[in-house]
């Protein structure tokens, strides 16, 4: 009994042994992911062992598997996460020519602890009946009252809205930004609910004239291979917010090798493969992400946008604020 | 021996709570006061509204059918019988998906209207889906069947000749069912309703899809979007005083009636057949939980799955499924196993650590899946890393990481958060057997362990049944301990399922979703059946 049980622990934890391998945790879903990463082993024949799931938790595992954690790449959608995985000391420095020449200063961790591997931006989505682009200009003027009962937007619980007004404290301060955030929740045409896709959708539907969205969703509708949803998307046009003044609110996937990584090397060459042209292009195409270098090409559906000026931020910030801007949305009643 | 035994395994289930309550004495950092200030009163008043609506759902729901089944017959009972248990395999947060993409505003409905009478949006009422209302509706659809398996069989195991008394005495069939079935019924409805709530509790798919503040959801938000684990802990404690009045509350109910029927013998229950438009509404009552449960979204599902099937990657799928069941069926036979030792133990050995022992345990069923995940994450990484440094310090072996990251923990998990559900059923049956059954066995010279397997055995292997059973279809459904434990390279249906759902590509996600509501409706069906023909002396 006791061999048997010590075979099926044994077999359970099949040990991850042999051959050269990089072990991800990511916080970017499987199909979105598992292409490029086939590609890799492919191109290497470096095996490469996933586990998916909310950063959060990622994070969560990574810190108490502690110094025997098998992870040795932490990849996340969004830069909060890296910058609290830092913070707890979960993420090593990388000196890399090819990541520090390929990938803009502005899109990598001052000290090598992560860097961005795809960009996106958070932009206003607008009905082409109801709302006349000279009517919109940037992110806090969404807080005027002529948009009342107009405005769709998701949960403050979104990350990538903890981002958006954690990037408001950082250039307007807490005060500002406090009632800015009254000021758009005054303007909501409903309690926020659904995700990005769902605010564009009830665009189409009437509910809101305009949402704030961030752009791949709005690229997958476009591409989708559902006749409806293409259908929905035709129908609401792309607004780049504050052209005029400090760029559209950026926001990244990105990756950090963890410090107790048992295969660094491994890890360093996926992030180094990730960033090369042919992923680069594969990202813009297939998930409607914008390429972190500006010399790749992206599929025509970005082209159409046009070029747009990028908010210059400092991207930590936004992890620095983060908790701030969960509090004062609280207090905003921002549900 | 075995009450020590009972208490070593009701202290391990009993960790990943354990462990939340370590965290409560770290300062929270302010988080705590301003969640005072703002959200805690919403917190916890949409949670009780959240249970009381799902609570009167489900009881509508569950109990009459569960009635007129066993009690009457009318086209179709025999099928609707078994039918009404198909909403169990469908998971609370695939049907909240699945009305959503009918019914929202961009939805075919709503378009359908809008087209049909030229209107636009605001100029015709529709019940927002996602609200409130929409939670209750969503979550009392998929829950009341734990309501109506309970009072059936309950129904089935009344005696006929309480009944008959009650009819000689001049009670019409309408009062016999109000003043003698179902006061003779409430432990085991109460039971079952119990269960729902706690469900509701642990709820966090449906909840967060549809926006709303409660318990779960804002465990989540002040965890990771505000990074404190102090008072996120400490948000779960306020949910479990709830669950503790819950538990409290239920055991306080049974023990206020503990029915044994006296007389062993049962003649067949007399169905009364309805007919005319009596027999028309009873199809109707009974029917619609059925269509809105399972018919309806299943349908939905179907449609989604053959629009979509070519742009889907369904290489995996036969992994996927067979992921899914090896976890299922795995859980299912150990919580079994673990349940009886635990239950017969207590009947053994009531005393007051055994019990607490038991209560403890039974509070795993209403804590979310993510913060169970969490609290088993923290004591087998700590166990692993402080074996692996032990072992490098006295043999130079380095043992890594055990248990972590393995299904070891990933099945753990599943165990500390259903084994409620095996615990309630083997005990109710457990409770069934009169304890002079018990002393005749022993007169006669029997050991504890033969009075088990020659007497209990045979009068609980539907119970045995029904707990694993409950077990497997649990862990088909659940999602968020499988996300955060599970090894490298492993994926389960529901996981699939989620990751596509929460691209809002609800259409792509509806394979895998079906998957899973097909693979839970046999168990489902044999779980109805083995019920129905448990009424001692039914062939």
């Amino acid at each position: 009994m006791r061999k048997l049980l010590i075979l099926l622990v044994a077999a359970l934890a099949a040990p991850l042994t042999g051959a050269q391998e990089v072990n991800i945790y990511s916080a970017r879903q499987e199909n979105l992911i598992k292409p490029i990463l086939d590609r890799f082993t492919d191109a290497t024949g470096i095996a490469v062992n996933l586990i998916t799931g909310g950063a959060d938790t990622l994070i969560t595992r990574m810190a108490r598997e502690g110094a025997n954690s098998p992870a040795d790449l932490l990849l996340t959608v969004d830069v909060g996460r890296l910058h609290r995985a830092k913070q707890q000391h979960l993420l090593s420095p990388v000196s890399s020519t090819v990541l520090d020449s390929l990938i803009p200063a502005q899109y990598r961790d001052s000290e090598g602890y992560w860097y961005a591997m795809s960009l996106r931006s958070r932009v206003i989505v607008y009905s082409q009946d109801r709302v006349d682009p000279s009517e919109l200009s940037t992110y806090e003027a969404l807080a005027d009252s002529k948009w009342r009962g107009r405005i769709c937007i998701r949960s403050s619980s979104n990350i990538y809205n903890q981002s958006l007004t954690a990037s408001l404290i950082s250039h307007k301060g807490i005060s500002e930004a406090e009632s800015w955030a009254r000021g758009l929740v005054a303007n909501m045409a409903r309690p926020p609910q659904g995700g990005d896709r769902d605010q564009i959708s009830a665009v189409v539907a009437g509910q809101c004239d305009l949402a704030v969205v961030n752009s791949y969703y709005l690229a997958g509708m476009l591409n989708s291979g559902d006749a409806q949803q293409r259908e929905i998307a035709s129908q609401v046009s792309l607004f780049w917010p504050n052209q005029d003044g400090r760029g559209a609110h950026i926001n990244i996937s990105g990756a950090g090798v963890a410090s107790n990584a048992p295969n660094r090397e491994e890890a360093i060459r996926l992030m180094e493969f990730l960033v090369n042209d042919e992923s680069q292009e594969w990202y813009a195409e297939t998930n409607g992400e914008f390429p972190v270098r500006d010399s790749v090409p992206i599929s025509d559906t970005l082209k159409a946008w046009g070029p747009f000026k990028a908010d210059e931020i400092a991207l930590e910030q936004l992890g620095i604020y983060n908790a701030d801007a969960v509090r004062l949305m609280d207090r905003a009643g921002w549900r | 021996m075995i009450p020590v035994l009972v208490i070593v395994l009701c202290t391990l289930f009993s960790i990943p709570v354990l462990t939340l309550l370590t965290s409560l004495g770290a300062s929270s950092d302010g988080v705590w006061q301003h969640l005072v200030d703002t959200l805690l009163l919403e917190y916890i008043s949409e949670s009780l509204l959240l249970m009381t609506g799902v609570g009167v759902l489900v009881l509508v729901l569950g109990v009459l059918p569960a009635w007129l089944v066993t009690m009457t017959r009318f086209p179709g009972s025999r099928l609707l019988e078994l039918a009404l248990v198909l909403p169990l395999a469908m998971p609370a947060y695939i049907i909240a998906y699945t009305y959503t993409g009918m019914l929202d505003v961009a939805g075919p409905v709503q378009s359908l209207i809008r087209d049909t009478f030229d209107l636009s949006y605001g100029e015709y009422w529709f019940p927002p889906i996602r609200s409130l209302g929409g939670a209750i509706t969503m979550l009392g659809l998929v829950l009341y069947p734990y309501v109506y398996l309970l009072a059936r069989t309950a129904f089935l195991e009344q005696s006929v000749c309480v009944l008959e008394v009650s009819r000689t005495l001049g009670a019409s069939p309408r009062r016999t069912f109000t003043r003698v079935a179902l006061p003779l019924a409430r432990p085991a409805i109460v039971a079952g309703l119990s269960l729902v709530l706690m469900e509701t509790l642990a709820d966090y798919g449906t909840v967060q899809y549809f926006g709303i503040s409660v318990f779960t959801t804002g465990i989540f938000r002040t965890w990771f979007g505000m990074g404190s684990e102090t008072a996120a802990a400490q948000l779960s404690m306020v949910l479990l005083l709830f669950v503790l009045t819950l538990v409290i509350l239920e055991q306080w109910s049974r023990q206020q009636a503990r029915y044994h029927h006296t007389s062993n013998r049962y003649s067949a229950l007399p169905r009364a057949r309805l007919t005319g438009w009596r027999s028309i509404t009873a199809l109707l009552y009974c029917g619609l939980p059925v269509l809105a449960g399972f018919i309806i979204p299943v349908v939905q599902l179907i449609l989604w799955a053959v629009e979509t099937w070519a742009l889907i990657d369904t290489s995996a799928f036969f992994t996927l499924f067979f992921n899914s069941l090896k976890l299922a069926g795995l859980t299912a036979l150990l919580g079994m196993g673990l349940a009886l030792f635990v239950a017969y133990g207590r009947r053994l050995f009531p005393t007051r650590p055994v019990r607490s022992g038991f209560r403890i345990l039974g509070l795993g069923y209403a804590i979310p899946g993510t913060v169970i995940a969490v609290g088993v994450l923290i004591p087998f990484a700590w166990f692993d890393n402080t074996v692996d440094g032990f072992m490098r310090d006295n043999f130079d072996i380095a043992t890594g990481l055990l248990l972590s990251g393995t299904l070891v923990a990933v099945v753990f998990a599943y165990l500390v958060r259903f084994l409620p559900v095996a615990l309630n059923t083997i005990d109710a049956g457990l409770g069934k057997i009169k304890t002079s059954m018990d002393d005749a066995g022993r007169s006669m010279g029997l050991r504890p362990m033969q009075i088990l397997h020659r007497v209990h055995m045979p009068m609980l292997k539907g119970s045995l049944l029904t707990a694993a059973l409950l077990l497997f279809v649990d862990v088909l459904k659940e999602l968020p301990a499988t996300l955060i434990l599970r090894p490298f390279n492993f994926n389960t249906l529901a996981i699939r399922t989620y990751e596509l759902a929460n691209q809002e590509r609800l259409a792509e996600a509806s394979s895998s979703a079906l998957m899973i509501v097909l693979a839970g409706i046999l168990p489902v069906i044999i779980l109805s059946i083995s019920i129905s023909r448990s009424r001692p002396g039914n062939a």
